[in-house]
């Protein structure tokens, strides 16, 4: 009998359980989808980086050329790699974009928490996340069809241009901004803005003096994810920008963005070419910018008050 | 803890060997089917991967379904990538063919210029392009001189070539483009620069919606694009016409190119023999809008001489 018992204690220290297995499986299947995260990442950033150093290394355009150099004309027979047009063209639509989106999108928030929060919610919910699914190339077609014969009756030139990118860019960001907004507005602490009704703030009072600067970290989160799509947008954009590599004076005027000079370029140069090379330094300093945006993220959750 | 990085590190480089491992084996596999899997006579097997210029894609994709049907036994898958990709992948035999808008000598050019060498020309179809314009500009024919000024931004209304006073909006393709290229070679007979204001377009169905609904448009397409939505213009007074490309009168057309890393093997040769049959040439080579290679009555080589067959 004493026998047996210890026979089973033995038995049960040598076995593997059933669940330790499945913590093994587990843990290695995690580890594995891990590392490939990982290894993707720093190869791709490897790559990118690699590809792009050798416009300057390899084909010897210097780094001012490049960055300040406002002549575009890779397959010209004295080719020149100013990439300046395609820099200023790519921020100018983003803070365009930025600026129209931002204040619609606070408001569809503050809308959808603060003055509606029953139906206001139900309906402007579906719509938005509706506007995020919408694929790029059916915003750039719209944008075709409609944003810009109706710039061209309206103002004048071709309708092409940086104020047409801006507007389509505009609304395909107003997702982002909105969700992110109208998150942070509704993890609002009740305690702070019934304080505010007790002291007699009207809602107006409320909303502007104590919602929007507690939750201004957090929006800015949103507004400048927003900008993060639009910098790196380049389907729809393209369609409307015009794709001229010039700095435009008017908002009319055809102008080009890093990803759309990419994205036209791409496919019909050869690798290696300096031509390839300068569109892989621009896809360079498109990284370079979401890592810079991604910074700038963090830096506004740091100072998140709630 | 020190165990469990060393695990960890163990891990990484296992995976990054088994990663490359996976990518030799997709090299081999092409590779492999580049060797002719039965002797001659036998029926033809295995997979031909092209990929390129993605004006050719539909032509390609559309004769290799037939070719398919007939040879059980034949994979053939057609991506598009645009010419500057098709030339470099045939090039480091990716692929086993390169389609290309334009010969390969034009692209691979300085330090790849022996690649360019390795490659095996199939000139397939012959593609013709038309300037084209808004229909109210007013206008039936430029001259090579005055689509020139046109480009190069020195003539920027249309009632200095003899059309309506209309602003000239350029609708150009990107400079890497192998219509652009075509149609500076063989039209301006000068590379230009891309205007102020100037518009650009990575499709020709693009173009020709801008040029179809922009007052004063002016661009360029492949004659398969036409229709009555864009005024095509007669260039030097010869119309772009089929026939007139054929007969060698009008010269703003460039042979569509098929390219080989070395002779073909026995499979995609087979290929390309049938894209010169009589049924593809005249069949489906003429439907899409391209015209028969096999037609020409003049043919020209890469440096543009134009010579009689």
């Amino acid at each position: 009998m004493q026998n047996n018992e210890t026979m089973r204690v033995q038995d049960r220290k040598s076995r593997i359980e059933k669940h330790h297995i499945e913590d093994l499986i587990g843990r290695s299947y995690m580890s594995l989808c891990v590392l490939l995260l990982i290894i993707s990442i720093v190869s791709m950033v490897y790559f990118v980086t690699s590809k792009g150093i050798s416009t300057f290394a390899i084909d010897k355009v210097s780094l001012a050329d490049f960055f300040f150099g406002t002549k575009w004309s890779p397959e010209g027979d004295n080719p020149t790699f100013g990439a300046l047009p395609f820099i200023a063209g790519s921020f100018i639509t983003t803070l365009l974009a930025a600026l129209i989106a931002s204040p619609l999108s606070i408001c569809a928030a503050l809308f959808m928490t603060e003055i509606v929060p029953g139906w206001g919610k139900k309906l402007l919910q579906p719509v938005i996340e509706l506007l995020s699914g919408i694929p790029s190339v059916v915003y750039g077609f719209v944008g075709l069809s409609v944003i810009v014969p109706f710039l061209r009756n309206v103002f004048p030139g071709q309708g092409i241009g940086v104020a047409a990118g801006a507007l389509v860019l505009s609304v395909m960001i107003l997702p982002t901004i909105t969700s992110v907004a109208a998150d942070a507005l509704s993890a609002l602490p009740r305690n702070l803005k019934e304080s505010s009704f007790a002291l007699g703030a009207t809602r107006w009072q409320t909303i502007s003096r104590v919602i929007l600067p507690t939750t201004l970290p957090a929006i800015l989160t949103g507004v400048v994810l927003g900008m993060a799509r639009a910098f790196g947008e380049a389907l729809a954009v393209q369609m409307v920008i015009g794709n001229a590599p010039f700095i435009p004076k008017s908002l009319f005027e055809s102008a080009s963005t890093l990803t759309s000079v990419i994205t036209l370029g791409m496919g019909n140069t050869t690798m290696r070419s300096p031509h390839n090379n300068a569109l892989w330094s621009m896809a360079l300093v498109l990284m370079l910018m979401t890592f810079l945006f991604v910074f700038i993220v963090r830096l506004l959750e740091k100072r998140r008050s709630i | 803890m020190r165990s469990k990085k060393s695990w960890i590190m163990a891990l990484a480089l296992t995976s990054v060997l088994a990663l490359s491992a996976c990518g030799n084996n997709g090299g081999n596999n092409t590779a492999g089917s580049n060797a002719p899997t039965e002797t001659s006579g036998a029926e033809l097997s295995g997979s031909i991967l092209a990929s390129g210029s993605t004006a050719l894609q539909p032509l390609v994709e559309q004769v290799a379904e037939k070719f398919m049907e007939q040879n059980n036994g034949v994979d053939i898958q057609v991506q598009g990538g645009g010419s500057g990709t098709g030339l470099t992948q045939v090039a480091e035999k990716q692929v086993d063919i390169g389609n290309s808008d334009v010969f390969a000598e034009e692209k691979l050019k300085d330090a790849d210029e022996d690649k360019a060498k390795a490659l095996v020309d199939h000139q397939v179809a012959v593609v013709a392009i038309a300037a084209v314009a808004h229909p109210d500009a007013g206008v039936d024919n430029l001259t090579k001189q005055q689509l020139v000024d046109i480009f190069t931004g020195k003539v920027t209304n249309w009632k200095e070539v003899g059309g309506a006073d209309q602003k000239i909006q350029i609708i150009n393709r990107p400079a890497s483009s192998g219509t652009r290229a075509t149609f500076e070679k063989f039209a301006l007979g000068t590379k230009t620069e891309d205007l102020k204001g100037s518009i650009q377009e990575d499709s020709s169905g693009t173009v020709k919606k801008m040029i179809g609904e922009t007052p004063g448009a002016i661009g360029y397409l492949a004659l398969s694009y036409l229709d009555d939505s864009v005024k095509t213009l007669n260039y030097d007074s010869v119309e772009p016409s089929v026939d007139n490309v054929v007969s060698g009168k009008y010269p703003v057309w460039a042979y569509e190119h098929m390219y080989t890393n070395g002779e073909p093997n026995e499979m995609v040769k087979a290929f390309l023999d049938y894209f010169l049959t009589d049924e593809v040439q005249n069949g489906d080579v003429t439907d899409l809008g391209y015209i028969p290679a096999s037609k020409m009555q003049v043919s020209r080589d890469v440096a543009g001489n134009v010579t009689n067959k």
